[in-house]
């Protein structure tokens, strides 16, 4: 029942049964928290040090963290170097193409604001949240993997503290009457 | 070596970080280099530009493996009118340099099968590494780094 211990939230054994009750949500974050397949979006020289993480001495797939090279087995787009002008349609390419729910690191100075490239440069984006919504960002030239394996837990703890229901709620709020309010007294 | 070979170009020989430099018209170029590859300077190394205000300088490094030599060629273009011929018949390897320097220079290379840019995306406008070149996207170096 290890994994049944480390779900923690929200979960009760019925007595006297092999049955658990537990909130959809614990379940799915719990499924999705532990296993963020990583799409290895690597531009520039960040991606030697995601290569080195995701090999045996760093081995950030015992966080869950699989490198998949295709859009469409991940979850998180890891973007690990300088985004250029030319580059940048088919990052949203690939972005577009994976599933949802998605999440986005961006790894290294470049991908975080354009880092070296940030002045006197025509042609580098200045940080990848110029156009994908990004979740985690890490700093370094090049970051070590250890910051990489930091933010992938980071990474999942923020994917265990969402709901599935935010959307529903949220198009719920929209329906809501709006407050009645007082007319201004002409002057 | 080269001067023995072929005594009518050795005036135009002129010696720049150690490397001979050959400076030849825009309508020697192709001829010069043809000259060259047949002289054993088979392996073209690169082709630049240089922007000199009123002229580009393209700059064509070729090598010769087999006698460890190697030589620059050089062509002056006015800035008006910068074509030059293609080397691409001669080295098919040309053919991403002169993109290269068609997308960053401006400079036409006549008679290459495909000149597009290469580097930016193809909606560019202008050339970057021209010295007159000007971005208003690009966000200028503060004082302080």
């Amino acid at each position: 029942m290890a994994v049944v211990d480390s779900i923690g939230r929200g979960l009760d054994a019925a007595p006297g049964g092999d049955v658990v009750l537990t909130t959809l949500d614990a379940l799915i974050d719990w499924a999705r928290g532990h296993s963020p397949w990583v799409m290895p979006m690597g531009t520039a020289c960040c991606a030697m040090e995601l290569i080195a993480a995701s090999f045996a001495k760093f081995d950030f797939d015992r966080h869950g963290a699989f490198p998949r090279p295709d859009p469409r087995h991940v979850d998180v787009m890891v973007v690990a170097g300088t985004v250029t002008k030319k580059m940048q349609p088919a990052v949203q390419r690939l972005w577009d193409q994976m599933p949802e729910p998605k999440w986005c690191i961006a790894m290294g100075n470049c991908a975080v604001s354009g880092g070296i490239f940030l002045h006197d440069s025509y042609t580098v984006v200045r940080g990848v949240d110029e156009f994908l919504p990004v979740d985690v960002y890490i700093a370094g030239c090049p970051p070590r993997p250890e910051s990489l394996q930091d933010a992938v837990l980071q990474l999942a703890k923020k994917i265990r503290s969402e709901s599935i229901a935010e959307g529903r709620t949220h198009r719920a709020d929209l329906l809501l009457p709006e407050a009645p309010c007082e007319p201004e007294e002409a002057p | 070596m080269l001067c023995a070979a072929y005594p009518d170009l050795c005036t135009l020989f002129s010696v720049e970080f150690g490397d001979g430099v050959l400076a030849v018209e825009p309508g020697a170029l192709l001829s010069s280099a043809e000259d060259l590859k047949r002289l054993g300077f088979d392996r073209l190394g690169m082709v630049t530009a240089v922007d000199y205000g009123e002229q580009f300088e393209i700059v064509v490094r070729l090598h010769a493996p087999e006698h460890h030599a190697a030589v620059f060629l050089k062509c002056r273009v006015p800035r008006s009118e910068p074509r030059v011929p293609s080397l691409t018949a001669l080295w098919p390897g040309a053919d991403w340099h002169e993109r290269e320097t068609y997308d960053l220079f401006g400079i036409v290379f006549e008679g290459h099968p495909d000149l597009r840019r290469i580097m930016l995306p193809d909606d560019w406008r202008g050339h970057p590494l021209r010295k007159d070149y000007e971005d208003p996207h690009v966000l200028p170096r503060p004082d302080y780094i």
